[in-house]
């Protein structure tokens, strides 16, 4: 009888396995088109919540049930309010840095896990298999990859909260290539060891867990600009692979697929993105770009100002009007405002677009998000590279707390930082009105010299206020 | 080599289900319109909270203090990655609904 239930449970927390893999599959798949996208994430955390029950009720090591079950569900009681309530509270201008917040978590939990079974592995597999075996080395890599995507991630939280500055020393390539090399030389030294028990290893796991931390902090520490979605999106395969090593460890599949679905879909997903930004993988990995490079390009000339009354004319009288939002657009919470300037242009019959750049805002797809809280039809988002032939027959665009993803150095100055990364081609319009708080530059760091365009006028001050009273303006016409 | 041959041996099954699944992933993700990326990204990193699993089979199985506190973290840790991202990222997608 005993037996007998044993095997039942076994299957039905294998069964499970098999439905949650399915679930996330699905959920993936669904996350990956507009109209499903929504059902799809609640199907995955539908698959999740069955796996974690049928863990905690039916797993069996060596026919030993999940004990400390009040502990457990504890854990996960505390783990879910704290959760719930930072991913409801936070504003969703802040919605990149605590993708990477959560991300940390994952990270670490796989490290623990690592740390935790390591000095756990038993005298008698040692006796039999040696260090050198697929067991060990799933420990050591989740110790590794989960530890490195944890501190990497936390930096990232950091940096785009405006907390960590960035840290550039040309030095940093080959600093971050030896410290890797040493990780590696640690997993070779601790697999060839001939030891009685894994306990007497410890040492040289705290050493590594160490290395990581450093190694996870100086990756990301020099990559600023533009560049940090790229890092996010890669940390987080990282931590899909850590969890996938749990997986191997524990002959675990639904942490399997979770984890390496993730971690090929979130490579995927870096590329892609590396793509939009023409920056190249390696480089990413190694941890050198973004705004190292320094542009010889001196700002010229002087800068031509609009005032309030020119700008709401111009813009009354355009026929075709093209809005660039930028992450200074958001900053300004000015998301709302700034549809409110588009209806009542509309209502004049001029015809109003927003031009979507691939990585405006701080992730990609980040600013149609923010358009979308503010109730922006989803046919009035284009994208840039469908948008960018038309500009030349449009009459004015409105660049609203953009700056790198409008800047021209992308196409005139190899010497740019951001050199070949696609852009609006803001220049090729009638008319550019640019909306900024003061002459500051970008996130890149770099001159923009659109503003020193002949058709340009800028447009000084706080995009919220600003806004509001180019639509108080565009009204009283 | 025989110890190579005999750890695929072993391992066939998992072996299998990490090439099929990174196929999968490619497959699925690859058309994925600009839009959606970061909903996207965050929904991924919700489904990696998956390590939880590997939470509780540690806590549930701690014998000794010290792994105890540990898998007890590693729960908490967990849970913040699942809940923290579903809900993230149904916030996100909310929005999207709305102008329906």
């Amino acid at each position: 009888m005993d037996q007998l239930s044993h095997i039942t449970g076994i299957s039905i927390l294998e069964i499970t396995y098999v439905i949650a893999s399915v679930l996330f599959i699905l959920g993936l798949k669904m996350l990956s088109h507009p109209l499903t996208a929504r059902r799809g994430n609640i199907l995955a955390a539908f698959g999740m919540v069955f796996a974690i029950i049928a863990t905690i009720l039916f797993h069996r090591k060596d026919g030993q049930p999940i004990g400390n079950i009040p502990w457990i569900l504890g854990a996960i009681v505390i783990g879910t309010v704290i959760g719930w309530v930072i991913a409801k509270k936070v504003k969703m201008t802040a919605m990149p840095q605590l993708v990477s917040f959560f991300n940390g978590m994952g990270g670490a939990a796989a490290a623990l896990i690592s740390m935790v079974e390591f000095p756990h592995i038993r005298p008698e597999f040692i006796a039999e298999h040696g260090m050198a075996n697929g067991h060990v080395l799933a420990i050591l890599l989740g110790l590794m990859i989960g530890t490195i995507s944890w501190a990497g991630s936390m930096i990232a939280f950091g940096k785009l909260d405006g907390k960590i500055g960035d840290l550039r020393i040309k030095a940093m390539k080959y600093v971050n290539l030896t410290i890797m090399a040493v990780l590696i030389g640690f997993i070779v030294f601790i697999m060839t060891r001939h030891v009685q028990a894994s306990t007497e290893l410890m040492p040289y796991i705290y050493i590594m867990f160490a290395i990581s931390v450093v190694y996870g902090v100086l990756f990301v520490m020099p990559i600023g600009g533009a560049d940090m979605p790229v890092v996010i999106s890669l940390l987080n395969s990282f931590t899909g692979v850590a969890a996938a090593m749990g997986g191997f460890l524990y002959n675990n599949q639904a942490m399997l697929t979770g984890g390496i679905l993730v971690g090929s879909a979130g490579t995927i997903l870096t590329v892609l993105m590396c793509k939009a930004m023409n920056r190249s993988l390696l480089n990413v990995i190694i941890g050198v770009f973004g705004g190292g490079g320094t542009s010889n390009v001196q700002a010229g000339g002087a800068v031509k100002e609009i005032t309030l009354t020119d700008a709401a004319v111009l813009l009354s009288y355009s026929k075709k009007v093209v809005i660039v939002p930028g992450y200074g657009l958001a900053v300004a919470q000015a998301q709302h405002i700034c549809h409110e300037l588009d209806k009542v242009l509309e209502e004049k019959g001029v015809e109003v677009k927003y031009a979507i750049h691939p990585v405006a805002g701080r992730m990609p797809g980040h600013m149609n998000v923010l358009l979308a809280e503010a109730d922006v039809p989803y046919e009035q988002l284009i994208e840039s590279d469908v948008i960018n032939p038309d500009l030349p027959n449009t009459d004015v665009v409105v660049v609203i707390g953009a700056n790198d993803v409008v800047n021209p150095a992308a196409e005139d100055d190899p010497s740019s930082p951001i050199y070949g990364m696609p852009i609006v081609k803001v220049r090729d319009a009638k008319n550019i009105i640019v909306m900024k708080r003061g002459m500051g530059k970008g996130y890149a760091a770099i001159e923009n010299m659109l503003f020193f365009n002949d058709k340009t006028r800028m447009l000084f001050g706080d995009a919220k206020s600003t806004l509001q009273n180019l639509v108080n303006e565009v009204k009283s016409l | 080599m025989e110890k190579m041959l005999s750890f695929f041996l072993e391992h066939r099954e998992a072996i299998f289900i990490v090439i099929l699944s990174i196929f999968l992933g490619i497959e699925v993700i690859s058309h994925v319109p600009a839009i959606l990326h970061t909903p996207l990204m965050s929904g991924a990193n919700a489904i990696h909270g998956v390590v939880i699993i590997g939470a509780i089979i540690v806590m549930g199985h701690a014998d000794t203090t010290g792994s105890m506190i540990l898998g007890f973290l590693a729960v908490v840790l967990g849970t913040l990655n699942v809940v923290g991202g579903f809900v993230v990222t149904d916030r996100m997608l909310e929005m999207f609904k709305k102008k329906k």
